[in-house]
């Protein structure tokens, strides 16, 4: 797994409610059979016109948050379809970080399988940084500390976030999942001895 | 101590270690893997050096890039025919059992796993699409997941998880004559939004759950995402294991009396602790449609589109305004009597035998209007022999459905299966998200019997009111 410790970068304020991972990445682009560029695809339909120009009301398109590493998200963002793609999409863009009142779950699981740290703040919160987003110049320099669990604003703020202590861990530390868990392998195999005595018809 | 939830005791069931801070690592029981991720996932697998631990355990099929053409090979399509090769190539290599085009167990994940009697009460199923809470309606723990937890599942049957919040709600009242569990599902996340169970599971509950067929369960549960819940479950009873005896996988003899006693024992206490409860009136209910852009964009098919002045807040107003837009409606107008160009009958949500039934009640002895195309797709290879078995497909062809291969077809744009830019669609899948069906695509979300209603009235239709 990738490491995250501290990004540092411009955060983008995309406000939209209930932002579904077909949004994020249509599912042509990913089952494509060649390679395709994930990150320029990202967000097709809001960012690109009929024509394949850049739509510049979107906000990603605007030169000030061009290169933005860091996602100001509208509440339930991600929801909907499984597709880790949208992961991938978001990454290829060379956004690192998603800031959002809620998550779709599976979406949320996803980010942390890539590198990816989704933070869970109140509306409020994020509006407050969105506006300083929107205030200071070229969007403005803004440092995630994971180790910290802190936020570090242009304006000099300290906003400070939670997160689930193993899934830090294994961030920080950029542990890999399945190494992490065939460590067990002892425990998974006693319970499956156990199980197969409780629950035979499991294992047919 | 308080009375345990389905949940609980099926989480309790599986925790091979605590992981501390409420995660834990869980075993998985039954893994279904498609087109789209099983054989990327297998190779995955041997890319990064693991073994596959249980293939008994793991069950494969293709659906969603597979073409639902009639007459469809793996080849019609070169996509499909790229993802069966390498799903081909990687379920013998690694000994997983695959289900082929033209046998039982071939069709939609979510269809082929209740009706094979791979997914039975109290066991934990996973699978690399987001409407595995489906599952969830036989009494199971059911999720989605992402395609690097699915190669995790491959090489440690296990899934490290992070226990969500419980909810439940309760379902009273009785249905009126053309509601269905379709309608039920819709009404709840019109009323509670799409994002009214994120982190949790929820439970469903109540005399009018009770009262529900497996399949219209099944149906219901699917909707589970769509209201932000990973997971959605309903207590196994006699229904459940009517429905489950007999088919391939489930235990057979005494392993089945076993099974069942173990069984009775998995619904919620009656003093089990939720973090929410909600409760419904079914009588309340009307056939819904949507009108959007998410599923909770949902009215009942006798109301007005709704007007964005009225909303809540203007952020919402704006979401509200661009889904019209998209949608190409116009606010306080009645949704029915709005034109439509196709009708999809099909996917995980809506393409059981029961859901066919239903829709050719509707179908027989009517046309589908002029400028309609209307499809119906059964769900599995098992549904698609049953409904030729019962004369269905001859009533849909005759009124001017075509019936076609099961697979997930126009529910997701990946597969050939395509609605045109700008057309509108009454579909019976779950998502209504732009361009969900294909690009410019407008899907309107309803049940198998108001789908059928409007592809004879060539509109929007209140089933209860079709001459
Ligand atoms: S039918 Fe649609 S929602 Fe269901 S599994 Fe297939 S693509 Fe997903």
């Amino acid at each position: 797994m990738t490491m995250f410790t501290v990004l540092e970068g411009v955060a983008a304020p995309l406000l939209r409610e209930n932002v579904d991972t077909d949004t994020v990445i249509r599912i042509e682009r990913l089952v494509s059979l060649e390679k395709v560029d994930l990150g320029h695809w990202a967000f097709e339909t809001l960012r690109y016109r009929k024509d394949g120009s850049d739509n510049p009301d979107f906000v990603l398109n605007q030169p000030r948050y061009r290169g933005a590493r860091i996602l100001l998200a509208g509440r339930n963002f991600g929801c909907g379809s499984s597709r880790e793609g949208a992961v991938h999409a978001i990454l290829g863009m060379g956004i690192r970080c998603v800031i959002a009142p809620s998550f779709g779950d599976i979406f949320f699981s996803n980010c942390f399988q890539n590198g990816v740290l989704p933070i869970v703040l109140p509306q409020a919160e994020i509006d407050k940084l969105a506006e300083e987003a929107r205030e200071s110049a070229a969007g403005g320099a803004f440092a995630v500390d994971l180790e910290a669990q802190e936020i570090r604003t242009p304006g000099q703020r300290t906003v400070s976030f939670a997160t689930d202590p193993n899934r830090r861990r294994a961030l920080l530390q950029g542990l890999d999942p399945i190494a992490t868990t065939l460590q067990r392998d002892g425990d998974i195999e006693s319970f499956q001895q156990r199980d197969r005595q409780a629950r035979p018809w499991i294992y047919g | 101590m308080p009375g345990q939830s389905l949940f609980d005791k099926i989480w309790d069931a599986h925790v091979i270690a605590d992981l501390g801070s409420g995660t834990s690592l869980l075993h998985i029981d039954r893994h279904i893997m498609h087109d789209l991720g099983g054989g990327r996932g297998l190779r995955r697998l041997s890319e990064l050096g693991h073994k596959l631990r249980n293939p008994e355990l793991i069950f494969a099929t293709p659906d969603h890039a597979i073409s639902t053409e009639p007459g469809r090979t793996s080849e019609t399509t070169p996509l499909s025919s790229g993802y069966m090769k390498v799903l081909r190539e990687e379920t013998k290599k690694h000994g997983v059992r695959l289900f082929e085009l033209g046998e039982d167990g071939q069709g939609i994940v979510h269809v082929v796993g209740p009706e094979m009697g791979i997914s039975l009460p109290g066991v934990t199923l996973v699978c690399g699409d987001s409407h595995t809470c489906t599952h969830g309606a036989v009494g199971a723990m059911a999720w989605g997941i992402g395609s690097s937890e699915l190669v995790h599942v491959l090489a440690t049957q296990t899934m490290v998880q992070a226990k969500p919040k419980r909810m439940r709600v309760s379902f009273s009242g009785r249905m009126h004559d053309w509601v269905r569990s379709k309608d039920l599902i819709l009404y709840l996340i019109g009323r509670l939004g799409a994002a009214a169970g994120s982190g949790s599971a929820v439970e469903y509950a109540g005399p009018a759950i009770r009262a529900l067929s497996m399949e219209a369960r099944l149906s219901l549960c699917n909707l589970s995402i769509e209201m932000g819940a990973r997971f959605g479950m309903i207590a196994p009873d006699d229904t459940t294991f009517e429905y489950l005896a007999g088919r391939p996988f489930a235990p057979e003899g005494r392993m089945w009396d076993r099974a069942v006693s173990h069984w009775r024992t998995l619904p919620s206490d009656p003093d089990a602790v939720f973090d929410r409860e909600e409760s419904i009136e079914v009588d309340a209910i009307a056939p819904q449609i949507t009108w959007g852009t998410s599923p909770q964009d949902v009215i009942a098919v006798d109301g007005i589109i709704p007007d964005p002045a009225s909303a809540a807040n203007p952020s919402r107003r704006h979401e509200m305004e661009l889904a019209q837009r998209y949608m190409g409606i116009e606010p306080g107008r009645p949704i029915a009597g709005t034109p439509v160009d196709r009708v999809f009958i099909g996917s995980c949500t809506n393409s059981r035998i029961e859901d066919l039934r239903d829709a050719a009640a509707v179908a027989r002895g009517r046309q589908v209007a002029k400028n309609v195309t209307a499809w119906v797709v059964p769900g599995s290879y098992i549904v698609k022999c049953q409904g030729e078995a019962e004369g269905l497909d001859a009533v849909f062809r005759a009124a001017g459905f075509e019936w076609r291969e099961p697979g997930c077809s126009q529910c997701v744009a990946a597969n050939g299966d395509v609605v045109p830019p700008g057309q509108r669609c009454v579909s019976t899948s779950n998502r209504n998200f732009a361009g969900r069906q294909g690009p410019g695509s407008r899907t309107h979300l309803a049940s198998p019997a108001m789908a059928a209603a409007a592809a004879v009235a060539g509109a929007i239709t209140d089933i209860r009111q079709l001459a």
